[in-house]
């Protein structure tokens, strides 16, 4: 299989995602696979963004961990990103304001400077963000991309702008395509290009539209990242499709409105993120004791506290379990990827109306903004809707009617507000079958216990509902890598790469996180050799959730808490380690020392330095190992001091400017 | 506009009776909420009354209609789910002081502001009734509470100016003495498109001994009856707001007609939300799939 990264770096503001856009979708429509991550900042201009375009003729499942060109828009991505590109890649920049030093790079690197301000002189006065498209044009030729097809894109994307615009952009990649094709010689891809139309999709567009097909008329939310693409989503198409979309003055608004929409009948849905879901919580368990449906996407980034806004991380499982007081029935599934975030939501809607119930959708960043090609058939609109039991009649011989009558299945028919005869109190103090509270004057033990009883009852049905997780690969296996939620498709990758390298792994990926299969999870689990469970946290939220619903101890760990997503290598690299029996240390490596070199040089010195050598100092005068770090000039690479960061604290101990 | 067919107050009996301290002024509140549904001859089943938590708060379970007794401060948040699903829904919040004007200031402002047709009537005693007697949002200064044993430091919400300068279209005052008036307030309220405030002097027997029923006959006099007061005009019912002290009046301060926060919803304009079809058709499906590609 032919496959190709490119990366694109530089600032907020620089206009990556729009190239990275258009590349994406000219793959697309080419027939390709496309994968792609938008490593980004909370700011809005400034900071250093990174994207990384992953294109393959077959089906790719992360965006992988490797580099073959990269567009720099400014120095410090030529800087940081160079070094990473793999030999028979290139590096493509504006040879105008940035400079390649050749020591970056390896052999065999193709450096493509490209003249922007003569290239775009014919086309009048040009915005700075233009260089983009320039570079744009250039990708296409070295890598084999037919131009047409993105000069489709680009039409597309401008038609709002005019056909002005639209020339502009199209003629500025054409010139640095030509340029391209005078001065470079192509890297050799040739690509099969099918011309099969795929849609390119992030998680949380998976989930809106998927909403929509599920006949969600409702939607709250309060910006917060990364959920915000859902309310952005679906606001703009809310009309078209009936929905209201309320933005809320709180998350605390948001979900007691989703409830008050969802108790009169409408399929209500709201979304946040940690925080905004730890302002939510009272109300969960809310719509579990009045028995309201609703669906709550809560997409995980990193914490704790507002933590690191815009990077990814799996750091809220514990607080979906521990959300709200008390014991309460809900369902709490983790879709996988990006097509079963489709589904994952027309099947909450299903659980929560049959089971008049919370259910929490538990995502993060990197599932819900990556966005990538599923395959054309991968959504339908042709599905299941099932509404659960309501009363639409109560002829008077029925005598009075119970809303939370005590069925053995834990479910009462429920009667929206409007119907004749069926008139109720839905209260949150507990309260018996007709829903007169029992926590005042009417005190009851026993009614107490057996409406508890009754509510719980439903968590037996919604697991006979959901179907058991399946092992992938072969029964017989060296390891077993276990993971949740979004990791389903590096881990998949990871055991693919594995067992090219000779050792055989299969892999249990589970969604249904509450109620758990215990029992089916424990079976498969019982016949691994090892088990390595692999999440994005420090503190192993899942693997504690597995001992706790099947006592058991998994055998190792991967854990990943930088707040960037697991890429296939790290992953391999680390169950190497594990059965080999390497030991695993939490010190920096060289790259990391790098990148703390590169922060230090940001806050505390001027933007003209970058890091240079880099040395491990093993007797150094501080209690622990260092990186000692020479730091020196962009332009001309002169010696200017270094810098000691302990590898073992990562502390930045010493600052020594040359005298 | 149809005939409207008043009904009996019975047509709202609860199903328990009511568990207030004998004497409470939520009583009136609950009898003029009966007695002007009735005058609009709401059905039972079209009325939703939703409230947070506090004595005042268990009000729905007390009335014959359709209630959520939802969180403390939140039954603002709830009812306007409610009303955004089924607009054709008679949707009334009721609760206290606390719950309204402390925990759920937040909502209540917001919904002023987005002129969203329901009607809150809030029971305001000055003090935290079913948590035994602490200072709330409107309790005076200087009164002593158990929490507040050196006297109040802090000074009373004015939730009639609130409402004002929020953007709340209907804003009106009433008291538990005075049941009568206080329906018409209430029918005034539920009749009106637009956010109604109706705030209630709704006196605590057994923990408020300041603001007691006494203390309010003495001072109250009604709007009605002040000929020179124009409802009309948002100034002038900012200046009666701040009227405090051996006159304090009730009625209704200010009316007027704006357009409705479901007014402005596209989404609306085919009738209630409960009532559309679910899932989409395949058309749209396939222009919203287009867009992806």
């Amino acid at each position: 299989m032919r496959e190709i990264t490119i990366g694109i770096g530089g600032a907020a503001g620089d206009g990556l995602d729009k190239t990275g856009d258009t590349l994406a979708k000219t793959a697309a429509r080419l027939g390709l696979y496309v994968s792609a991550y938008n490593s980004y900042q909370s700011v809005i201009r400034g900071g250093h963004i990174w994207l990384r375009v992953r294109l393959a003729e077959e089906k790719v499942y992360s965006q992988g961990d490797h580099l073959n060109v990269l567009i720099a828009l400014n120095q410090d991505s030529i800087e940081r990103h160079a070094p990473e590109v793999e030999p028979g890649g290139a590096i493509i920049y504006n040879s105008d304001k940035l400079h390649l030093d050749p020591s970056l790079i390896g052999d065999n690197i193709l450096p493509a400077p490209m003249p922007v301000a003569a290239l775009t002189k014919p086309f009048g006065k040009v915005q700075p963000v233009m260089q983009n498209t320039v570079a744009l044009g250039a990708l296409l030729y070295l890598i084999g991309l037919d131009f047409e097809t993105a000069a489709n894109v680009l039409a597309d994307t401008f038609r709002h702008k005019g056909q002005a615009v639209i020339d502009q952009n199209v003629g500025i990649a054409r010139a640095g395509y030509d340029y391209a094709r005078e001065h470079f010689v192509p890297l050799g891809y040739q690509w099969t290009f099918t011309h099969v139309r795929r849609p390119f999709i992030t998680g949380n567009e998976a989930f809106s539209f998927g909403a929509v097909v599920a006949g969600c008329r409702f939607y709250s939310a309060y910006p917060m990242t990364p959920a915000s693409s859902i309310l952005h989503w679906l606001a703009a198409h809310a009309e078209q499709c009936g929905i209201v979309v309320k933005q809320c003055e709180d998350e605390l608004a948001v979900i007691n409105m989703a409830i008050g929409a969802g108790y009169a009948g409408v399929r209500a849905m709201c979304g946040t993120s940690g925080g905004g879901f730890a302002l939510m919580t009272e109300a969960v368990g809310q719509a579990g004791m009045i028995e309201a449906p609703v669906v709550i996407i809560e997409v995980q980034r990193g914490g704790p506290s507002t933590g690191v806004p815009t990077k990814t991380e799996q750091g809220d499982l514990n607080q979906v379990f521990g959300a709200s007081q008390g014991d309460y029935p809900r369902v709490i599934i983790a879709p996988t990827d990006t097509t079963d975030c489709f589904y994952s939501v027309i099947e909450a809607f299903n659980l929560a109306e049959k089971y008049q119930l919370p259910v929490i959708l538990i995502s993060d960043l990197y599932l819900s903004e990556h966005p990538e090609t599923i395959e054309p058939d991968a959504l339908t609109h042709a599905v299941a809707i099932e509404r659960g039991e309501i009363v639409t009649e109560w002829p008077a011989g029925n005598g009075r009617y119970k809303r939370y009558a005590f069925t053995r299945s834990g479910v009462s028919p429920r009667a929206l507000p409007g119907t004749e005869g069926t008139l109720h109190t839905a209260a949150t103090d507990d309260h018996d079958e007709y829903g007169i509270l029992i926590s005042d004057v009417y005190t009851s033990p026993p009614v107490r216990r057996k409406i508890h009883e009754k509510r719980m009852r439903k968590l037996e049905a919604v697991l006979r509902d959901l179907p058991p997780p399946t092992l992938e690969g072969p029964e017989e296996a060296d390891v077993t890598l276990i993971g949740w939620g979004s990791t389903k498709g590096v881990i998949r990758e990871a055991v693919r790469r594995l067992e090219a390298d000779g050792i055989r792994a299969n892999h249990l990926q589970i969604k249904y996180l509450f109620p758990f299969h215990a029992r089916e999870v424990s079976e498969i689990l019982r016949r691994s050799r090892k088990t390595i469970c692999i999440e994005g946290n420090y503190s192993g939220q899942f693997a504690r959730h597995l001992r706790a619903e099947t006592g058991i101890s998994v055998d190792d760990h991967i854990r990943k808490y930088d707040c960037e997503p697991f890429e296939p290598r790290y992953i391999v690299e680390q169950v190497k380690a594990i059965l080999e029996g390497r030991p695993r240390t939490l010190e920096l490596s060289r790259e990391e020392a790098r990148e703390v070199a590169y922060h230090y040089i940001r806050t505390q010195l001027t933007e003209d330095l970058r890091p240079g050598q880099i040395q491990r100092l093993d007797a150094n005068g501080f209690d622990e190992p260092v990186w000692e770090i020479e730091i020196i000039t962009r332009q001309s690479g002169e010696r200017r001091g270094h810098l000691l960061i302990g590898a073992e604290t990562g502390s930045t101990y010493l600052w020594q400017p040359v005298s | 506009m149809a005939t409207v067919i008043e009904l009996p107050i019975e047509v709202y009996q609860g199903p328990v009776d009511p568990d207030w301290c004998p004497g409470c002024g939520d009583f009136g509140v609950l009898k003029a909420l009966k007695l002007a549904a009735g005058r609009l001859g709401i059905q039972p089943k079209d009325l939703v009354v939703v409230s947070g938590i506090g004595c005042s708060s268990n009000l729905p379970g007390f009335i014959h209609a359709y209630g959520v007794h939802s969180l403390h401060g939140r039954a603002v948040a709830v009812a306007e789910g409610i009303k955004l699903a089924n607009h054709d829904l008679h949707v009334v919040v009721t609760g206290g002081d606390g719950d309204g004007y402390g925990i759920g200031i937040g909502h209540f402002i917001h919904a002023m502001r987005r002129n969203i047709d329901i009607t809150y009537i809030v029971m305001n005693n000055q003090i935290y009734g079913l948590t035994t007697g602490q200072a709330s949002p409107t309790t005076m200064k200087e009164v002593r509470t158990k929490s507040t044993p050196r006297g109040n430091a802090e000074l009373p919400i004015n939730p009639i100016a609130l409402a004002l300068v929020s953007g709340a279209t209907y804003v009106a005052r009433g008291f538990s003495g005075e049941p009568d008036h206080l329906a018409s307030l209430i029918a005034g309220g539920i009749a009106h498109r637009g956010f109604a405030l109706v705030d209630v002097f709704s006196p605590c027997v057994t923990y408020n001994k300041v603001n007691t029923y006494p203390w309010f006959k003495q001072r109250v006099y009604k709007l009605e009856e002040d000929a020179t007061h124009d409802p009309s005009n948002p100034l002038a019912a900012l200046e009666k707001a701040f009227e405090w002290g051996d006159r304090i009046p009730i009625g209704l301060f200010y009316r007027d007609t704006q357009p409705t926060y479901e007014d402005s919803e596209p989404a609306l304009k085919n009738g209630p939300l409960v009532r559309q079809p679910l899932g989409v058709s395949k058309e749209l499906f396939d222009r919203l799939l287009e867009e992806f590609l």
